[in-house]
Protein backbone atom coordinates (compact mmCIF):
# COMPACT_ATOMS: atom_id res chain seq x y z
CA UNK A 1 0.00 0.00 0.00
CA UNK A 2 2.89 2.49 0.90
CA UNK A 3 5.28 4.00 -2.05
CA UNK A 4 2.03 3.17 -4.18
CA UNK A 5 2.36 6.43 -6.48
CA UNK A 6 -1.61 8.16 -7.50
CA UNK A 7 -5.01 8.32 -6.08
CA UNK A 8 -7.66 6.05 -5.04
CA UNK A 9 -11.33 6.19 -4.20
CA UNK A 10 -12.89 3.42 -2.28
CA UNK A 11 -16.69 3.90 -2.23
CA UNK A 12 -19.98 2.59 -3.25
CA UNK A 13 -22.31 3.49 -6.03
CA UNK A 14 -25.16 5.07 -4.06
CA UNK A 15 -23.06 6.96 -1.31
CA UNK A 16 -23.47 9.97 -0.95
CA UNK A 17 -20.56 10.96 0.74
CA UNK A 18 -18.11 8.92 -1.57
CA UNK A 19 -20.03 11.72 -4.52
CA UNK A 20 -18.36 14.05 -2.04
CA UNK A 21 -15.40 13.24 -2.44
CA UNK A 22 -15.59 12.46 -6.48
CA UNK A 23 -16.89 15.30 -7.48
CA UNK A 24 -14.28 17.18 -5.68
CA UNK A 25 -11.39 15.03 -7.50
CA UNK A 26 -13.62 16.11 -10.30
CA UNK A 27 -13.60 19.56 -9.89
CA UNK A 28 -9.93 19.84 -9.50
CA UNK A 29 -8.94 17.73 -12.36
CA UNK A 30 -7.83 14.91 -10.82
CA UNK A 31 -6.54 11.70 -12.04
CA UNK A 32 -7.88 9.38 -10.08
CA UNK A 33 -8.96 4.85 -9.76
CA UNK A 34 -12.39 4.32 -8.64
CA UNK A 35 -12.44 1.54 -6.75
CA UNK A 36 -16.24 -0.12 -5.97
CA UNK A 37 -16.55 -1.56 -2.70
CA UNK A 38 -18.89 -4.54 -1.58
CA UNK A 39 -20.23 -3.42 1.63
CA UNK A 40 -21.48 -7.10 2.09
CA UNK A 41 -17.74 -8.43 1.59
CA UNK A 42 -15.55 -5.79 2.01
CA UNK A 43 -12.29 -5.36 0.49
CA UNK A 44 -8.81 -6.35 2.60
CA UNK A 45 -7.96 -3.25 1.09
CA UNK A 46 -10.83 -1.08 2.75
CA UNK A 47 -10.45 -3.01 6.15
CA UNK A 48 -7.00 -2.26 5.81
CA UNK A 49 -7.11 1.48 5.09
CA UNK A 50 -10.00 2.18 7.55
CA UNK A 51 -9.98 0.17 10.46
CA UNK A 52 -11.13 1.76 13.04
CA UNK A 53 -14.67 2.57 10.72
CA UNK A 54 -14.86 -0.06 7.88
CA UNK A 55 -16.23 2.18 5.95
CA UNK A 56 -16.33 4.20 2.59
CA UNK A 57 -15.60 6.55 1.27
CA UNK A 58 -11.93 6.39 1.41
CA UNK A 59 -9.16 8.23 -0.62
CA UNK A 60 -6.02 6.28 -1.07
CA UNK A 61 -2.77 8.94 -2.03
CA UNK A 62 0.61 7.47 -2.82
CA UNK A 63 -0.60 4.61 -0.56
CA UNK A 64 -1.58 6.58 2.69
CA UNK A 65 -5.44 6.67 3.63
CA UNK A 66 -7.80 9.42 4.27
CA UNK A 67 -11.22 8.76 5.96
CA UNK A 68 -14.54 10.65 6.19
CA UNK A 69 -16.05 12.82 3.67
CA UNK A 70 -15.74 16.23 4.78
CA UNK A 71 -12.32 15.22 5.68
CA UNK A 72 -11.40 13.90 2.21
CA UNK A 73 -12.73 16.98 0.71
CA UNK A 74 -11.07 19.23 3.03
CA UNK A 75 -7.44 17.81 2.33
CA UNK A 76 -8.16 17.37 -1.50
CA UNK A 77 -8.09 21.09 -1.46
CA UNK A 78 -5.14 21.73 0.66
CA UNK A 79 -3.22 19.15 -1.50
CA UNK A 80 -4.74 20.78 -4.62
CA UNK A 81 -5.02 23.90 -4.17
CA UNK A 82 -4.82 25.41 -7.76
CA UNK A 83 -7.91 26.78 -9.06
CA UNK A 84 -10.85 26.59 -7.95
CA UNK A 85 -10.35 26.35 -3.88
CA UNK A 86 -13.09 25.00 -2.63
CA UNK A 87 -12.95 26.55 1.02
CA UNK A 88 -13.03 30.42 1.21
CA UNK A 89 -10.00 31.81 2.43
CA UNK A 90 -11.27 33.73 5.40
CA UNK A 91 -11.27 31.94 8.73
CA UNK A 92 -15.15 33.36 9.36
CA UNK A 93 -16.21 32.38 6.08
CA UNK A 94 -14.11 28.88 6.44
CA UNK A 95 -16.19 28.51 10.04
CA UNK A 96 -19.46 29.21 8.21
CA UNK A 97 -18.62 27.07 5.38
CA UNK A 98 -17.61 23.95 7.91
CA UNK A 99 -20.54 24.86 10.02
CA UNK A 100 -23.26 24.53 7.03
CA UNK A 101 -21.75 21.24 5.75
CA UNK A 102 -21.78 19.49 9.46
CA UNK A 103 -25.05 20.79 9.17
CA UNK A 104 -26.06 18.46 6.12
CA UNK A 105 -24.82 15.57 8.08
CA UNK A 106 -26.22 15.98 11.33
CA UNK A 107 -29.79 17.06 9.91
CA UNK A 108 -30.20 16.74 5.92
CA UNK A 109 -28.49 12.76 6.24
CA UNK A 110 -30.18 11.95 9.39
CA UNK A 111 -33.82 13.42 8.39
CA UNK A 112 -33.89 12.34 4.88
CA UNK A 113 -32.67 8.80 5.91
CA UNK A 114 -35.56 8.63 8.20
CA UNK A 115 -37.79 9.51 5.41
CA UNK A 116 -36.63 6.79 3.26
CA UNK A 117 -37.37 4.48 5.96
CA UNK A 118 -40.55 5.87 6.94
CA UNK A 119 -43.58 3.51 7.52
CA UNK A 120 -47.04 4.43 6.64
CA UNK A 121 -47.25 8.19 4.74
CA UNK A 122 -44.32 8.95 6.50
CA UNK A 123 -45.79 12.64 6.88
CA UNK A 124 -44.22 13.45 10.39
CA UNK A 125 -41.09 12.59 8.71
CA UNK A 126 -41.41 14.48 5.29
CA UNK A 127 -42.34 17.36 7.98
CA UNK A 128 -38.98 17.00 9.52
CA UNK A 129 -37.01 16.65 6.67
CA UNK A 130 -38.71 19.72 4.85
CA UNK A 131 -37.87 21.45 7.66
CA UNK A 132 -34.46 21.32 7.45
CA UNK A 133 -34.22 21.99 4.19
CA UNK A 134 -35.99 25.02 4.72
CA UNK A 135 -32.84 26.20 7.11
CA UNK A 136 -30.70 25.62 3.93
CA UNK A 137 -32.69 27.37 1.88
CA UNK A 138 -32.89 30.42 3.98
CA UNK A 139 -28.94 29.95 3.88
CA UNK A 140 -28.43 30.05 0.33
CA UNK A 141 -30.62 33.18 -0.02
CA UNK A 142 -30.12 34.90 -3.46
CA UNK A 143 -26.85 33.05 -3.93
CA UNK A 144 -26.18 30.92 -7.25
CA UNK A 145 -24.10 28.85 -4.91
CA UNK A 146 -23.41 28.56 -0.98
CA UNK A 147 -19.76 29.28 -2.13
CA UNK A 148 -21.08 32.78 -3.52
CA UNK A 149 -19.66 32.80 -7.46
CA UNK A 150 -17.69 29.90 -6.42
CA UNK A 151 -19.32 26.11 -6.10
CA UNK A 152 -17.73 25.41 -2.79
CA UNK A 153 -17.44 23.12 0.25
CA UNK A 154 -21.33 23.50 1.32
CA UNK A 155 -22.22 22.85 -2.70
CA UNK A 156 -20.34 19.54 -2.92
CA UNK A 157 -21.55 18.23 0.64
CA UNK A 158 -25.09 18.51 0.12
CA UNK A 159 -25.88 18.03 -3.97
CA UNK A 160 -25.37 14.49 -3.30
CA UNK A 161 -28.45 14.40 -1.15
CA UNK A 162 -30.30 16.17 -3.81
CA UNK A 163 -30.72 12.88 -5.65
CA UNK A 164 -33.16 11.94 -3.09
CA UNK A 165 -35.41 13.60 -3.75
CA UNK A 166 -36.87 11.72 -6.05
CA UNK A 167 -37.14 8.95 -3.94
CA UNK A 168 -38.50 11.41 -1.10
CA UNK A 169 -41.44 12.00 -3.29
CA UNK A 170 -42.33 8.81 -4.31
CA UNK A 171 -42.17 7.81 -0.79
CA UNK A 172 -44.44 10.41 1.13
CA UNK A 173 -45.17 12.60 -2.22
CA UNK A 174 -42.90 15.35 -0.98
CA UNK A 175 -42.51 17.68 -3.84
CA UNK A 176 -39.20 19.11 -3.03
CA UNK A 177 -39.14 22.00 -5.93
CA UNK A 178 -42.54 22.98 -4.42
CA UNK A 179 -41.72 23.13 -0.82
CA UNK A 180 -38.22 24.79 -1.39
CA UNK A 181 -38.05 26.48 -4.66
CA UNK A 182 -34.58 28.29 -4.23
CA UNK A 183 -33.04 25.17 -3.50
CA UNK A 184 -34.12 23.02 -5.83
CA UNK A 185 -33.04 25.55 -8.69
CA UNK A 186 -29.75 25.55 -6.88
CA UNK A 187 -29.55 22.13 -7.37
CA UNK A 188 -30.11 21.90 -10.66
CA UNK A 189 -27.58 24.41 -11.51
CA UNK A 190 -25.19 21.74 -9.67
CA UNK A 191 -26.32 19.39 -11.43
CA UNK A 192 -25.19 20.81 -14.84
CA UNK A 193 -21.86 21.51 -13.80
CA UNK A 194 -19.66 18.43 -15.49
CA UNK A 195 -18.04 17.21 -12.02
CA UNK A 196 -21.69 16.50 -10.62
CA UNK A 197 -23.31 15.20 -13.59
CA UNK A 198 -20.42 12.68 -14.21
CA UNK A 199 -20.61 11.49 -10.30
CA UNK A 200 -24.15 11.24 -9.52
CA UNK A 201 -26.12 8.39 -10.39
CA UNK A 202 -29.53 8.56 -12.01
CA UNK A 203 -31.96 9.76 -8.97
CA UNK A 204 -34.45 6.18 -10.53
CA UNK A 205 -31.64 4.05 -10.11
CA UNK A 206 -30.95 5.41 -6.80
CA UNK A 207 -35.18 4.98 -6.19
CA UNK A 208 -35.03 1.43 -7.11
CA UNK A 209 -32.15 0.60 -4.35
CA UNK A 210 -34.09 1.98 -2.04
CA UNK A 211 -37.57 0.25 -2.76
CA UNK A 212 -35.37 -2.98 -2.36
CA UNK A 213 -34.00 -1.88 0.86
CA UNK A 214 -37.61 -1.37 2.07
CA UNK A 215 -39.11 -4.88 0.85
CA UNK A 216 -36.01 -6.33 2.47
CA UNK A 217 -36.49 -4.71 5.86
CA UNK A 218 -40.39 -5.20 5.58
CA UNK A 219 -41.39 -1.69 5.55
CA UNK A 220 -44.91 -0.92 3.96
CA UNK B 1 -24.12 42.87 17.75
CA UNK B 2 -22.26 43.72 14.80
CA UNK B 3 -19.59 45.88 15.31
CA UNK B 4 -18.64 45.06 18.43
CA UNK B 5 -15.20 44.59 18.99
CA UNK B 6 -13.55 41.92 21.10
CA UNK B 7 -14.30 37.88 21.44
CA UNK B 8 -17.40 36.36 23.99
CA UNK B 9 -17.82 33.18 24.61
CA UNK B 10 -21.34 31.77 25.37
CA UNK B 11 -20.81 28.70 27.50
CA UNK B 12 -21.70 26.35 30.31
CA UNK B 13 -19.65 25.53 33.15
CA UNK B 14 -19.90 21.70 33.16
CA UNK B 15 -19.83 21.37 29.21
CA UNK B 16 -17.03 19.14 27.59
CA UNK B 17 -17.33 21.46 24.30
CA UNK B 18 -17.22 24.34 25.89
CA UNK B 19 -14.17 23.84 27.76
CA UNK B 20 -12.54 22.91 24.27
CA UNK B 21 -13.04 26.30 23.19
CA UNK B 22 -11.82 27.76 27.09
CA UNK B 23 -8.83 25.71 26.51
CA UNK B 24 -7.87 26.64 23.09
CA UNK B 25 -8.53 30.26 23.47
CA UNK B 26 -6.34 29.96 27.17
CA UNK B 27 -3.53 28.48 24.72
CA UNK B 28 -3.14 31.04 22.65
CA UNK B 29 -3.61 34.05 25.17
CA UNK B 30 -6.63 35.34 23.48
CA UNK B 31 -8.51 37.48 26.18
CA UNK B 32 -12.32 37.28 26.32
CA UNK B 33 -15.28 37.95 28.07
CA UNK B 34 -17.16 34.54 29.46
CA UNK B 35 -20.90 34.50 30.13
CA UNK B 36 -22.36 31.27 31.82
CA UNK B 37 -25.68 30.31 30.15
CA UNK B 38 -28.05 28.64 31.97
CA UNK B 39 -29.68 25.52 29.66
CA UNK B 40 -33.05 25.62 31.30
CA UNK B 41 -33.32 29.96 30.30
CA UNK B 42 -31.14 30.69 27.44
CA UNK B 43 -30.38 34.25 26.50
CA UNK B 44 -31.76 36.00 23.82
CA UNK B 45 -27.82 36.61 22.69
CA UNK B 46 -27.26 32.47 22.66
CA UNK B 47 -30.80 32.34 20.59
CA UNK B 48 -29.75 35.03 18.26
CA UNK B 49 -25.95 34.01 17.88
CA UNK B 50 -26.93 30.08 17.96
CA UNK B 51 -30.52 29.75 15.97
CA UNK B 52 -29.87 26.84 14.30
CA UNK B 53 -28.95 24.53 17.39
CA UNK B 54 -29.70 27.11 20.12
CA UNK B 55 -26.43 25.55 22.04
CA UNK B 56 -23.49 26.35 23.54
CA UNK B 57 -20.49 27.31 23.09
CA UNK B 58 -20.84 29.81 20.95
CA UNK B 59 -17.71 32.05 20.17
CA UNK B 60 -18.88 35.93 19.16
CA UNK B 61 -15.40 37.61 17.16
CA UNK B 62 -16.33 41.21 16.47
CA UNK B 63 -19.98 40.54 17.14
CA UNK B 64 -19.77 37.71 14.74
CA UNK B 65 -20.72 33.90 16.04
CA UNK B 66 -19.47 30.53 15.20
CA UNK B 67 -20.84 27.65 16.49
CA UNK B 68 -19.77 23.82 17.05
CA UNK B 69 -16.42 23.13 19.19
CA UNK B 70 -14.20 21.62 16.90
CA UNK B 71 -15.22 24.12 14.04
CA UNK B 72 -14.57 26.93 16.63
CA UNK B 73 -10.91 25.45 17.77
CA UNK B 74 -10.25 25.52 13.75
CA UNK B 75 -11.15 29.10 13.40
CA UNK B 76 -9.36 29.93 17.02
CA UNK B 77 -6.31 28.39 15.35
CA UNK B 78 -6.54 30.28 11.77
CA UNK B 79 -7.06 33.69 13.28
CA UNK B 80 -4.52 33.62 16.07
CA UNK B 81 -1.79 31.45 14.56
CA UNK B 82 0.55 32.31 17.08
CA UNK B 83 4.13 30.26 17.33
CA UNK B 84 2.15 26.54 17.80
CA UNK B 85 -1.21 25.72 15.73
CA UNK B 86 -3.03 23.10 16.71
CA UNK B 87 -3.07 20.97 13.50
CA UNK B 88 0.21 20.19 11.91
CA UNK B 89 1.18 22.08 8.80
CA UNK B 90 1.11 18.71 6.40
CA UNK B 91 -2.28 18.12 4.90
CA UNK B 92 -2.00 14.31 5.22
CA UNK B 93 -1.16 14.75 9.32
CA UNK B 94 -3.47 17.36 9.29
CA UNK B 95 -6.14 14.59 7.85
CA UNK B 96 -5.01 12.33 10.39
CA UNK B 97 -5.94 14.82 13.51
CA UNK B 98 -9.01 15.76 11.96
CA UNK B 99 -10.23 12.08 11.38
CA UNK B 100 -9.51 11.58 15.51
CA UNK B 101 -11.00 14.96 16.71
CA UNK B 102 -14.11 13.48 14.78
CA UNK B 103 -13.68 10.10 16.03
CA UNK B 104 -13.49 11.62 19.84
CA UNK B 105 -16.51 13.69 18.73
CA UNK B 106 -18.88 11.09 17.63
CA UNK B 107 -17.77 8.38 20.04
CA UNK B 108 -16.41 9.67 23.91
CA UNK B 109 -19.65 12.01 24.80
CA UNK B 110 -22.63 9.94 23.34
CA UNK B 111 -21.56 6.24 24.66
CA UNK B 112 -20.29 8.07 27.95
CA UNK B 113 -23.32 9.63 28.70
CA UNK B 114 -25.17 6.76 27.37
CA UNK B 115 -23.51 4.79 30.71
CA UNK B 116 -25.07 7.11 33.42
CA UNK B 117 -28.61 6.88 31.54
CA UNK B 118 -28.96 3.18 30.97
CA UNK B 119 -29.45 0.26 32.69
CA UNK B 120 -29.36 -3.63 33.01
CA UNK B 121 -28.10 -4.94 29.24
CA UNK B 122 -28.19 -1.83 27.52
CA UNK B 123 -26.03 -0.29 30.01
CA UNK B 124 -23.58 -3.22 29.49
CA UNK B 125 -23.20 -3.16 26.47
CA UNK B 126 -22.30 0.21 26.70
CA UNK B 127 -19.51 -0.43 29.04
CA UNK B 128 -18.13 -2.83 26.23
CA UNK B 129 -18.38 -0.09 23.60
CA UNK B 130 -16.62 2.78 25.69
CA UNK B 131 -13.50 0.35 26.73
CA UNK B 132 -13.36 -0.55 23.28
CA UNK B 133 -13.13 3.53 22.40
CA UNK B 134 -10.88 3.72 25.36
CA UNK B 135 -8.72 1.51 24.10
CA UNK B 136 -8.37 2.44 20.63
CA UNK B 137 -7.53 5.86 21.60
CA UNK B 138 -4.66 4.67 24.08
CA UNK B 139 -3.63 2.66 21.07
CA UNK B 140 -3.25 5.70 18.75
CA UNK B 141 -1.62 7.44 21.22
CA UNK B 142 1.29 4.89 21.61
CA UNK B 143 4.06 5.72 23.25
CA UNK B 144 3.50 9.78 22.24
CA UNK B 145 3.41 12.54 24.82
CA UNK B 146 0.17 13.98 23.22
CA UNK B 147 -1.87 13.17 20.42
CA UNK B 148 -0.14 15.70 18.61
CA UNK B 149 3.59 14.08 19.16
CA UNK B 150 5.71 16.40 20.90
CA UNK B 151 2.60 19.34 20.96
CA UNK B 152 -0.35 19.57 22.34
CA UNK B 153 -2.72 19.63 19.58
CA UNK B 154 -6.64 19.64 18.22
CA UNK B 155 -6.80 15.49 18.93
CA UNK B 156 -5.33 16.57 22.50
CA UNK B 157 -8.10 19.33 22.97
CA UNK B 158 -10.77 17.35 21.52
CA UNK B 159 -10.36 14.62 24.27
CA UNK B 160 -9.04 16.06 27.46
CA UNK B 161 -12.47 17.71 28.74
CA UNK B 162 -13.69 13.88 29.70
CA UNK B 163 -10.43 13.67 31.25
CA UNK B 164 -12.86 15.04 34.40
CA UNK B 165 -15.27 12.30 33.17
CA UNK B 166 -13.13 9.59 34.29
CA UNK B 167 -14.48 9.74 37.74
CA UNK B 168 -18.22 9.53 36.32
CA UNK B 169 -17.28 6.57 34.34
CA UNK B 170 -15.97 4.58 37.31
CA UNK B 171 -19.10 5.50 39.50
CA UNK B 172 -21.29 4.48 36.95
CA UNK B 173 -20.31 1.97 35.13
CA UNK B 174 -16.95 0.69 37.05
CA UNK B 175 -14.52 1.52 34.35
CA UNK B 176 -11.36 2.72 35.20
CA UNK B 177 -9.22 4.54 32.95
CA UNK B 178 -6.17 3.69 34.98
CA UNK B 179 -6.81 0.08 34.50
CA UNK B 180 -8.26 -0.19 30.85
CA UNK B 181 -5.73 2.57 29.10
CA UNK B 182 -2.99 3.20 31.74
CA UNK B 183 -1.06 5.51 28.89
CA UNK B 184 -4.42 7.26 28.47
CA UNK B 185 -4.37 8.15 31.74
CA UNK B 186 -0.72 8.99 32.40
CA UNK B 187 -1.64 11.14 28.96
CA UNK B 188 -4.85 12.75 31.12
CA UNK B 189 -2.46 13.84 33.96
CA UNK B 190 0.16 15.32 31.69
CA UNK B 191 -2.14 17.32 29.92
CA UNK B 192 -3.42 18.49 33.52
CA UNK B 193 0.07 20.03 34.23
CA UNK B 194 -1.02 22.76 31.49
CA UNK B 195 -2.15 25.83 33.01
CA UNK B 196 -4.89 26.06 30.25
CA UNK B 197 -6.14 22.73 30.66
CA UNK B 198 -5.78 23.02 35.38
CA UNK B 199 -7.46 26.69 34.73
CA UNK B 200 -10.98 24.68 32.81
CA UNK B 201 -11.34 21.53 34.13
CA UNK B 202 -13.78 21.50 36.50
CA UNK B 203 -13.05 18.92 39.67
CA UNK B 204 -14.20 15.50 38.77
CA UNK B 205 -16.47 15.77 41.89
CA UNK B 206 -18.42 18.62 40.93
CA UNK B 207 -19.15 16.80 36.88
CA UNK B 208 -19.93 13.59 39.21
CA UNK B 209 -22.50 15.79 41.10
CA UNK B 210 -23.35 17.09 37.79
CA UNK B 211 -24.86 14.19 36.68
CA UNK B 212 -26.38 12.73 39.83
CA UNK B 213 -28.81 15.90 39.07
CA UNK B 214 -28.82 15.45 35.28
CA UNK B 215 -29.98 11.57 36.28
CA UNK B 216 -32.43 12.95 38.50
CA UNK B 217 -34.08 15.24 35.99
CA UNK B 218 -33.89 12.70 33.41
CA UNK B 219 -35.61 10.22 35.98
CA UNK B 220 -33.10 7.31 36.00
CA UNK B 221 -33.09 5.84 39.40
Amino acid sequence: MAGEKGVKLLGIWYSPFGHRARIALEEKGVDYEYIEEDLSSKSELLLKSNPIQKKVPVLLHNGKPICESLIIVQYIDEVWPGKKPILPSDPYDRAQALFWSDYVDKKIYESGMKLLRAVGEGQEEAKEFTENLKNLEAELGERKFFGGEVFGFVDIAMVPFTNWFYSCEAICGLKVDEAVPKLAAWANRCRERESVAKTLPDPKKVLESVVDFRKKMGIQ
Amino acid sequence: MAGEKGVKLLDFWASPFGQRVRIALAEKGVEYDYHEEELAAKSELLLKSNPVYKKIPVLIHDGRPVCESLIIIQYIDEVWPGKNTFVPSDPYSRAQARFWADYIEKKVYVTGSKLWKLKGEEQEECKKELVEIIKTLERELGSKKYFGGESFGLVDITLVPFASWFYVYEAFGGISVEREAPKLAAWAKGCKERESVAKTLPDPEKVYEHVISLRKRYGVE
